[in-house]
């Protein structure tokens, strides 16, 4: 550990105990579209530059720079630039942006604004998953109400700067959160991927140079502005910047949303979160998400960067700190995320459809107790004929959670096949359980 | 063979309603392919679910094909080929939501209800499904009825729910509107058309706010 111990930093957060912080007049008493007054007063260019030099990278799990994305946007291609916010939260362990769609949506709509404008783009999108009702109601009502203070429509604030956004309800796919996906579902098709290239950047949306990004890095745009790029790369570490907003759920004390620049510990986290539920210890976590591969107690200091979590085998991802206490069976955890990969599959590329199909049939043999060493290594061979050769993350997501489980549990497996089933009682795992 | 059950004819009146809604949301996209989705829900807030009436007027609005239609409707899990009940219920069955206690709550509700999986019950009150995760973890396990959020749930809360549902009592969600809609009026939010509630209800849930107000009790700020 450090000699200073991190501390939550709110930034994105602050505002959400407010009773009324998703109403246009309580984002405007905390300041609110006042960076949009000053973004509108700057060359796009410059926008550009300090979201660049902030360092802010994506928030949605991949961590490429914001800034650098907006670079890359096709210029002179006679189509229009379009702004996407991937509001599709959907991987398992990952909670952030539905709290903040739905406690302060117009940081995000300011976000959408400002970001239109410095890439030159007159038409965004926010594509929210449809199974969240109520974050389309708030997201729907700030959109309007930005639009009556003429934040958006036609020459907003007078600047000449016209956009108009969208909020596109999707309809249940956790595929669409792929980015290629997501654009052929707003383009009314099956969210599959596309191949890549040309990125979106370059044919996109109608085949238009796109910006996809993130809740959260949308949604940091405006205090970027607001307060500087230096401000943002004031936090965090060298090459990972900024705050972030880090979702504790679990066997976790107080589960909740804790917003801290990156770098900060899970131990750290956990102390704050008031630990693993009494009477209980860690047994395995994932930094970000289910497609990330696990991590245990030996963990619990790794700063929570991309850098870092990297180096010690996994991936930040989504920040989404899913805390499993000694009681859960890990396999059981993994069978079900299989599962959900399975489900989730689009179908469209060999190895992820037949990869996760065969994992989630071995995995469910093997956690009625009927396997042999010799079939984790099967197991291990399939994930790998899935890792790099599907055709989007959403197959090499599958493999974390096997890779990593025969990594750290092996043991527990061959428990399960000593034991004729499941050792563990999971009556014990429930948030009533002992 | 239909993918979907045939549905009713529309009568001229309602088909009129729906075409100018249709004309409403394709005015918003800049190709109009991009209203499928919209429309689709909008056909099941008129159906409770998916049918090839509704297939066929999607198809007419947008100049596609019944097939391509078809194509996209199978894929996306809202889209329901049977009917549902005035009541959607979901089970988060995702693995941190199983493993707290969300398989439980599945097992006792389905046995409950005496229906499964995207099963609706016969007098058309209740349907079930084994959700995916819902963004909702900080709050597990999760339900939704109506893809409004009821959070830490039980099983005895769950069936609890589920009998005020069926008896006309009022249970608002955790965090959404005051009162629960139907699932047809829910499908017509989805399509797009606000039913003025966005104003209802908490703005986050006590979980959502656990850093900021530790923060605040520490002097936390960030610079």
């Amino acid at each position: 550990m450090g000699s200073t111990m991190t501390t939550l930093a709110p930034v994105l957060t602050k505002n959400w105990d407010q009773a009324d912080s998703f109403t246009r007049t309580a984002y405007e008493r905390n300041g609110g579209y006042q960076p949009l007054r000053k973004a509108l007063g700057m060359e796009p260019s410059a926008i550009i530059d300090a979201v660049k030099d902030s360092g802010l990278r994506g928030r949605g799990g991949a961590g490429f720079p914001t800034g650098m994305k907006w670079g890359f946007l096709a210029q002179g291609t006679g189509k229009p630039t379009y702004l996407v916010v991937n509001a599709d939260e959907s991987e398992p362990g990952t909670c952030k942006d539905i709290p903040l769609m739905m406690a302060d949506p117009h940081v995000l709509v300011e976000g959408v604004i400002i970001s239109s404008y410095a890439i030159g783009a007159h038409q965004a999108f926010i594509y929210v998953r449809g199974e969240v009702l109520h974050v389309i109601r708030r997201l729907r009502q700030a959109v309007q109400e930005a639009y009556d203070a003429g934040y958006l429509g036609k020459d907003i604030l007078g600047s000449g700067f016209d956009l108009d956004l969208v909020v596109h309800a999707g309809a249940g796919a956790y595929i669409c959160g792929e980015e290629t996906a997501l654009l052929d579902s707003l383009e009314g098709f099956r969210g599959q991927p596309r191949l890549k290239p040309p990125f979106p950047a370059v044919a996109g949306l109608y085949g238009g140079p796109t910006v996809v990004n993130n809740v959260e890095s949308i949604a940091s745009v405006p205090a970027i502005v607001d307060r500087g790029a230096d401000w943002f790369a004031s936090m965090g570490t060298e090459k990972s910047k900024g705050f972030g907003i880090f979702s504790l759920s679990g066997h976790v004390t107080r589960p909740g949303q804790y917003e801290a620049p990156l770098g900060i510990t899970l131990r750290e986290l956990l102390e704050m979160a008031g630990g693993v539920r009494e009477g209980h210890e860690l047994k395995f976590w994932t930094p970000g998400g289910s497609s990330t591969p696990i991590f245990t107690a030996e963990h619990l200091d790794v700063p929570l960067d991309f850098e870092s979590v990297g180096a010690a085998g996994s991936m930040l991802g989504t920040r989404a700190l899913q805390i499993f206490d000694e009681t859960t069976c890990v396999l059981r955890a993994v069978l079900r995320w299989t599962e959900f990969y399975a489900h989730e599959s689009c179908g469209k590329c060999t190895p992820c459809r037949e990869g996760t199909y065969w994992l989630k049939q071995m995995l469910k043999r093997l956690e009625a107790g009927q396997g042999s060493e010799e079939d984790l290594s099967t197991l291990n061979d399939i994930a790998d004929n899935i890792l790099g050769r599907s055709f989007c993350a959403l197959g090499d997501g599958a493999t974390s959670p096997i890779h990593s489980s025969i990594k750290y549990f092996r043991e527990e497996y061959l428990e399960h096949f000593s034991h004729g089933g499941c050792p563990f009682d999971h009556a014990k795992s429930t948030k009533w359980g002992a | 063979m239909s993918h979907f059950p045939e549905g009713s004819p529309y009568d001229v009146e309602t088909r009129q309603r729906l075409e100018q809604d249709a004309k409403d949301i394709i005015a918003r996209y800049p190709q109009t392919r991009s209203a499928l989705l919209p429309l689709l829900h909008l056909v099941q807030s008129q159906d409770g679910h998916i049918t090839q009436q509704g297939v066929e007027f999607c198809a007419d609005a947008l100049g596609i094909s019944q097939a391509q239609v078809v194509g996209v409707a199978t894929f996306y899990t809202q889209y329901k080929r049977a009917p549902m009940g005035e009541y959607h219920v979901g089970v988060c069955i995702n693995t941190l939501c199983a493993v707290l206690g969300g398989d439980e709550i599945w097992e006792s509700l389905s046995e409950h209800v005496g229906v499964g999986h995207d099963q609706a019950t016969e007098d058309g009150k209740i349907s079930l499904e084994r959700l995916e995760c819902n963004a909702a973890c900080d709050y597990a396990p999760v339900m939704m009825v109506n893809w409004e959020f009821y959070d830490n749930q039980t099983p005895e809360s769950a069936k609890a729910l589920v009998d005020d549902l069926r008896a006309g009592r009022p249970v608002p969600p955790t965090r959404g509107a005051n009162g629960i809609c139907s699932f047809k009026e829910a499908s017509r939010v989805l399509a797009g058309f606000n039913d003025g509630r966005a104003h209802e209800g908490v703005q986050a849930g006590p979980e959502s706010v656990v850093g900021v107000e530790l923060a605040k009790e520490k002097g936390w700020e960030a610079p």
